[in-house]
């Protein structure tokens, strides 16, 4: 499974030591060069979305590798103090919402 | 690198479920103390916890007992556990999970007030913000957290440990961690056998793919006792996305083969291992895939099982979208996944007393890395942790101010061990050694492919050839500080996988058929109620097994007749 960072989205999270991202992956995987977030090692992601939900700019989406069966679709979080919207791209543009309770 | 020297007094390694609860409850039990973590990733998100959990698995709801739990963890287990290590985490389950809510964890609650029971030792939570919370709880409470710093080795002086070596995997800072007493939390281990998925999805799996066994290997290395490695934990999974089967199975769900017949009714004394082992056995026998049916959830429950599994496996969701499933469709595939190492959900680690303290002076152990104690999940590892401070506490109040001076020689010696492959010539990568121990643990000690089968012949072979990979490991090439970590991480599984083997070997029984199934002895023998223990010989570099007894609780309390006095 892995994330990908969109880089006209990604502003690098200006004045952070650490961008949003790359402090909260759980392997370490993401690091900022020239001021964009990337992620180094994609076939190390575990798809555990901490960097989908902690990205301020919605930069970050999970989509499903081809290795098991991915055909496109992704899914976006925007995160609220106490509910997390969930949003599910797919090819058709029929986009599926839930509504999760933190 | 640059050689930093710190001193603390408890040193927790990992800051995980049961290290960050460790850290809380030390600085609250003795607050003069300093504590300090040091942790793999950064604590926000680190270990298990990472995506969330949607519910507590180890929680005492009415009518359950520490009896009960303690019949139930040794019925799941096949009567083999350390009974005074799972009552002890039965009688702290329930206190635990109301401290972390206390903290803001938010837990469901019935029309009176109880907590919404998913079953009799489980509850629902909204538990995606967990680690967060617990993280939150480790900054206020004033515990040092030194975050991307991977522990390599303990430093032992004189027969006990008094700290350990560490490296940052960002800044390259290699770190002689002084410490009164030290508690192992570091997780157990993934990727010793050759995971469920290829390429990109490769670390699409169950267990958390950062836990590479660094706790267990420290040990090893150091001479500790560790126990029933050969307990491996496979979990039961949806395929290709790995989601949890648990809330498949609390929803209703039916258990079918390719024929559409509910097949555990086929098999005797259906528990955890067995509902895997019967999975296994349909797929072995043509009667495969098997699935769990959902077809008749209804639109409602169907929208709370998604919601619920986007705070703990949000792929799986994403798959249905994506393929168009629809709540009267919802027939997930089943399948086991890699063999795990791992002390949570089976029994792995550290042979450990009942103050968690293991068969090295100074060295605790708590969570998934201390064996002996399986189906503890996130709340048991927190009574763990809380244990290994207690007396963590207690050893440091009643030591002399350890002098503390480490012989330059140990720290050399580890230093060059530590950054050695950073300077390795016509090398090896660290993919290509990962690779071979995947496929040897695989097609020689009963990976998935084999149906989890073990054989004598097959495990020989298996010795053989981890025997020449631990030679070719002194090749392990890194160019970066991240390379170095995942180098650290393959030598650390190797040694893991040695003493693995060698417990595979020794239990000439089926005591765990489909986690230890010996094709060879596939009996459950009553001589084999034993403990099977390994070390690895300091001095001689031998591995020595240790056979301990089986200790039952006795009756009477069992029966819950009597008061207890601990």
């Amino acid at each position: 499974m892995t994330i990908r960072i969109n880089p006209n989205l990604c502003n690098g999270c200006p004045g952070r030591k650490e961008g949003r991202c790359e402090r909260i992956c759980p392997g370490n995987l993401i690091e900022r060069k020239q001021g964009k977030a990337v992620i180094e090692h994609k076939s190390d992601c575990w798809d555990c979305a901490a960097c989908v939900k902690a990205c301020p700019m919605n930069a970050i989406e999970i989509y499903l590798p081809e290795e098991i069966g991915g055909q496109g679709a992704n899914l976006l979080a925007q995160v609220k103090e106490d509910e997390i919207l969930w949003i599910i791209k797919n090819n058709s543009g029929d986009d599926k919402k839930y509504h999760q309770a933190r | 690198m640059e050689l930093k020297e710190k001193s603390t007094d408890i040193l927790i390694i990992g800051g995980g479920a049961a290290g960050s609860f460790a850290a809380v409850m030390a600085k609250e039990k003795a607050p003069h103390l300093d504590v300090t973590i040091i942790e793999k990733a950064h604590i926000e998100r680190s270990g298990c916890l990472a995506a969330g959990i949607n519910a507590i698995n180890a929680y005492l709801n009415p009518g359950e007992t520490p009896e009960s739990y303690l019949e139930y963890v040794k019925n799941d287990s096949n009567g083999l556990v350390r009974d005074d290590l799972v009552y002890s985490i039965g009688k702290g389950l329930n206190r635990v999970t109301e401290i972390v809510e206390q903290w803001g964890l938010p837990i469901k609650k019935d029309a009176n007030g109880n907590y919404l029971a998913r079953g009799p030792r489980s509850i629902k939570i909204n538990g995606e913000k967990f680690k967060p919370l617990l993280a939150d709880k480790v900054m206020e409470s004033n515990v040092e957290v030194l975050n991307r710093t991977i522990a390599t080795n303990y430093i032992v002086n004189e027969g006990k440990v008094v700290g350990c070596f560490a490296f940052n995997v960002r800044e390259g800072i290699f770190y002689v961690i002084k410490a009164g007493a030290v508690i192992c939390a570091t997780g157990g281990a993934a990727g010793i056998y050759r995971p469920n998925n290829s390429g990109n999805a490769r670390h699409k799996m169950w267990y958390s793919p950062f836990n590479t066994g660094a706790g267990y290997a420290m040990g090893i290395r150091a001479g500790a006792e560790m126990t029933t490695l050969e307990m491996r934990f496979v979990a039961l999974r949806v395929k290709d996305v790995l989601a949890p089967t648990g809330s498949f199975a609390f929803a209703g769900a039916k258990q079918l083969n390719k024929d559409g017949e509910e097949y555990l009714k086929k098999y005797d004394k259906i528990n955890t291992p067995m509902r895997l082992y019967a999975t296994v056995q349909e797929e072995k026998n043509g009667c495969g895939p098997c699935y769990l049916d959902l077809s008749n959830i209804s639109k409602e429950k169907d929208d709370e099982l998604r919601q619920s599994l986007l705070g703990m496996c949000p792929g799986i969701v994403l798959q249905w979208v994506e393929q168009g499933v629809e709540s009267n469709q919802l027939k997930v595939e089943i399948e086991g996944t890699e063999p795990y190492i791992v002390g949570g959900h089976c029994q792995a680690g550290y042979w450990v007393d009942i103050d968690r303290k293991t068969s090295l002076k100074g060295l605790y152990a708590a969570g998934d890395v201390a064996g002996g104690a399986p189906k503890k999940y996130v709340t048991g590892a927190f009574v763990e942790g809380e244990t290994a401070v207690i007396n963590a506490i207690k050893s440091i109040q009643q030591d002399q101010k350890p002098e503390n001076i480490i012989p330059s020689i140990l720290i050399e010696k580890e230093y060059e061990r530590v950054i050695k492959p950073l300077s390795v010539k016509n090398s090896t990568t660290v993919e290509e050694l990962e690779n071979r121990l995947q496929e040897i643990m695989e097609k020689y000690a009963g990976g998935k492919s084999t149906y989890y089968e073990l054989e004598k012949g097959k495990l020989l072979e298996a010795r053989n050839h981890l025997k020449n990979l631990q030679s070719d490991l002194e090749q392990i090439k890194a160019d970066t500080y991240h390379q170095l970590m995942l180098a650290h991480e393959v030598i650390d599984r190797v040694d893991v996988a040695r003493l693995l083997v060698e417990h595979l070997l020794h239990r000439e029984e089926t005591r765990w058929p489909g986690y230890q199934t010996r094709i060879d002895h596939p009996l459950r023998k009553k001589e084999w109620l034993k403990f099977i223990n390994s070390r690895l010989n300091p001095c001689t570099g031998e591995i020595e097994i240790l056979e301990r007894e089986y200790v039952p609780r006795e009756l009477k309390k069992l029966k819950g007749v009597g008061e207890d006095d601990d």
